[in-house]
């Protein structure tokens, strides 16, 4: 207890040099931790995103689907077992095929993904309602995202040609007519891709009842097992992307971490080494007044580690009211985010949960205590006399 | 001879030059009794300084006995010492050697801190101190705001104020004007006698040597003269 009560009024008769390390700490204690919240809310949002639009609670895929490779589309698709038949049926699940296609926007060919999806599910917040509304006969109705209107030119209402081919491998054509655009920030449910209800896909392509995968209610228990057709993907398999992404973000973000963090520490240790020099004197008078070395050690220790809990504090003082603004606020992403491997809403709003703070508070001091102790050691070697004389032994 | 509380035997100091070494002390015989007010006089680089550090614990003889309070200083270690210097002795430095960052109270309360001492009798203890030396006007002074002769009444008191047995002092006056230095002196002169402390001087001082009533000539490190100085 005398010790630390000494290294706190050294610290705190030190003045400005206490404070500027304590600032300069402070400081990226604070910044750790509000880009660390900012990629946990980046994550999180996505997946919640996700979640919401395109995942579910999970998905079964029919064995032979890899949205990576388009050559498998053509054999993706099964009827459903009667365990998920049965899950579908009481509303727990809704089916989607796929099929490739081409449209012929303006004269052009762009190649599109057709999904076919029930107009009444309520599985994902994707809005295949709008699936119902009137078009005129023969035309299929079809919802696209914003990006594909923009992509392909096209705007609500208008009428654009369709060519796939079904199960028989025959090319057929009819024309679709853009009932309603949607924005969101997932690409895969939008970009290339026009959802036309389920039933009439399936008549198109001659696969009554068959689906290319299977999207689960959120929260659902009871999940069956998989089988031979069906496999069973579950978040880690359909985040695994965007978890990879967000590490590797982070990952590259510690480089400037590392920096931030050593101009910080070496801030501390500039101040341990210049006062192992300056106090040598000090340290003499306080051996002459019964301190044995391991205490003088221990006491300038203890000064420097005194700045890292002085910076937490300092930190606490003007981070929390900043993070918990921001919380509520968000940030506004710009655009040029969409370039960045994902997408995320207008507003990107950061999460700080304890373990992050714990984290990054016990980084911090240790390494704080670390580049204390470090100068410190010279003092092991200090001879009392040489030290009064100001000597360095 | 019995009841010195300083034994010196042989004391043989060497310190490293190059391939080769000085010798700083010769083979040292002292006793210094319980309550003497005794000064090591003699020319720069005559081995006051030497003898006094060893005295204190914080250096080693290279040959001979120290024996100071019973305790051998010689076979002491680093943690050994360093108690021995907590409980028994004070010091008294040529700079004052006051802690910049502490107020003339906290410099004064600091080995009272080390001895772990409550804040009653830390309190009690420093105001007596203070009171001993005359400046409980300066209580809260830091010590970059007093004079030499008022920081080196900071240094007496703190070397008084956990009362110890023997208190060393390194050229205490050299820094000081010859008022203050005679003030100062005429407080140790009543600090010695009223509480019975010893005191060691190292010093080349006249003005320190006119107080001794006991004065030992170092020359070359060796003792050329021990003179009892009989006092008015």
């Amino acid at each position: 207890m005398v010790i630390l009560k000494l290294a706190f009024r050294n610290i705190t008769h030190a003045g400005l040099r206490t404070w500027l390390n304590v600032f300069i700490l402070s400081f990226a204690f604070v910044l750790i931790i509000w880009v660390q919240g900012l990629y946990e809310g980046m994550q999180r949002q996505v997946i919640r995103d996700m979640q919401a639009i395109e995942v579910g609670g999970g998905q079964f895929w029919q064995r032979n689907y890899d949205p990576y490779d388009p050559l498998t589309l053509d054999d993706a698709h099964a009827a459903l077992s009667s365990e998920l038949q049965h899950l579908v049926q009481n509303g727990n699940a809704t089916l989607v095929l796929i099929v490739p296609a081409a449209i012929f926007p303006e004269g052009r060919v762009q190649s599109v993904i057709l999904r076919g999806i029930d107009p009444n599910q309520k599985i994902v917040s994707l809005p295949s309602q709008e699936l119902t509304n009137k078009v005129s006969p023969g035309v299929i109705p079809a919802v696209i995202g914003s990006r594909m209107a923009k992509s392909a030119n096209l705007a609500k209402d208008e009428i654009v040609t369709v060519r796939w081919r079904d199960a028989n491998g025959v090319f057929d054509a009819a024309e679709i007519q853009i009932v309603a655009i949607f924005n969101t920030h997932i690409q895969t449910v939008d970009v290339s891709q026009i959802w036309v209800p389920l039933q009439r896909l399936q008549e198109m392509v001659h696969m009554p009842g068959e689906a290319t995968y299977v999207i689960l209610k959120q929260g659902l228990n009871n999940i069956p097992p998989g089988s031979p057709d069906w496999i069973y993907r579950d978040y880690d398999f359909l985040f695994a992307d965007i978890n990879n992404i967000v590490k590797s973000k982070r990952a590259g973000s510690s480089i400037f971490f590392i920096i931030l963090m050593a101009m910080a520490l070496l801030a501390v240790f500039d101040t341990q080494v210049l006062a192992i020099f300056r106090r040598r004197k000090e340290m003499g008078t306080l051996m002459a007044l019964g301190m044995t070395r391991r205490w003088v050690i221990s006491l300038f220790t203890l000064e420097g580690s005194l700045q890292g809990l002085l910076a937490i504090l300092v930190g606490a003082v003007y981070g929390i009211p900043f993070l918990a603004f921001q919380t509520k606020v968000g940030i506004s992403m710009p655009q040029a985010v969409e370039q960045g491997g994902f997408n995320l809403g207008a507003t990107l709003y950061p999460v700080y949960s304890f373990k992050l703070f714990l984290l990054t508070t016990l980084f911090l001091f240790i390494s704080v205590v670390i580049v204390s102790f470090l100068p410190t050691r010279r003092i092991s070697k200090l001879k009392p006399t040489d030290a009064l004389r100001g000597k360095t032994t | 001879m019995e009841n010195a509380i300083i034994k010196i035997r042989g004391l043989v100091k060497d310190y490293p030059m190059g391939v080769t070494y000085f010798r700083a002390l010769k083979g040292i015989n002292l006793d210094v009794q319980q309550g003497e007010f005794t000064g090591l006089v003699g020319p720069s680089g005559s081995g006051k300084t030497t003898l006094l550090n060893i005295i204190g614990a914080l250096d080693n003889p290279t040959q001979g006995e120290v024996e100071v309070l019973g305790y051998q200083v010689d076979k002491l270690n680093h943690k050994q010492a360093a108690r021995l210097r907590n409980e028994n002795l004070g010091f008294i430095f040529q700079t004052y050697n006051l802690l910049p960052v502490y107020n003339v109270y906290e410099n004064v309360e600091f080995p009272l801190l080390l001895l772990k001492k409550s804040a009653d009798e830390r309190k009690e203890a420093v105001i007596q101190a203070l009171e001993w030396v005359g400046l409980m006007d300066k209580i809260k002074s830091r010590p970059a705001q007093l004079s030499g002769g008022e920081c080196q009444r900071v240094a007496i008191a703190r070397a008084m104020v956990k009362n110890p047995r023997i208190v060393l002092a390194d050229e205490p006056t050299a820094n000081l004007d010859a008022a203050n230095s005679h003030h100062i002196l005429q407080t140790m002169v009543k600090l010695n006698q009223e509480l019975r402390t010893t005191f060691l001087f190292a010093t080349h001082d006249d003005k320190v040597i006119s107080y001794l009533r006991r004065a030992i000539t170092l020359r070359d490190g060796m003792i050329a003269e021990d003179k009892i100085i009989q006092t008015t």
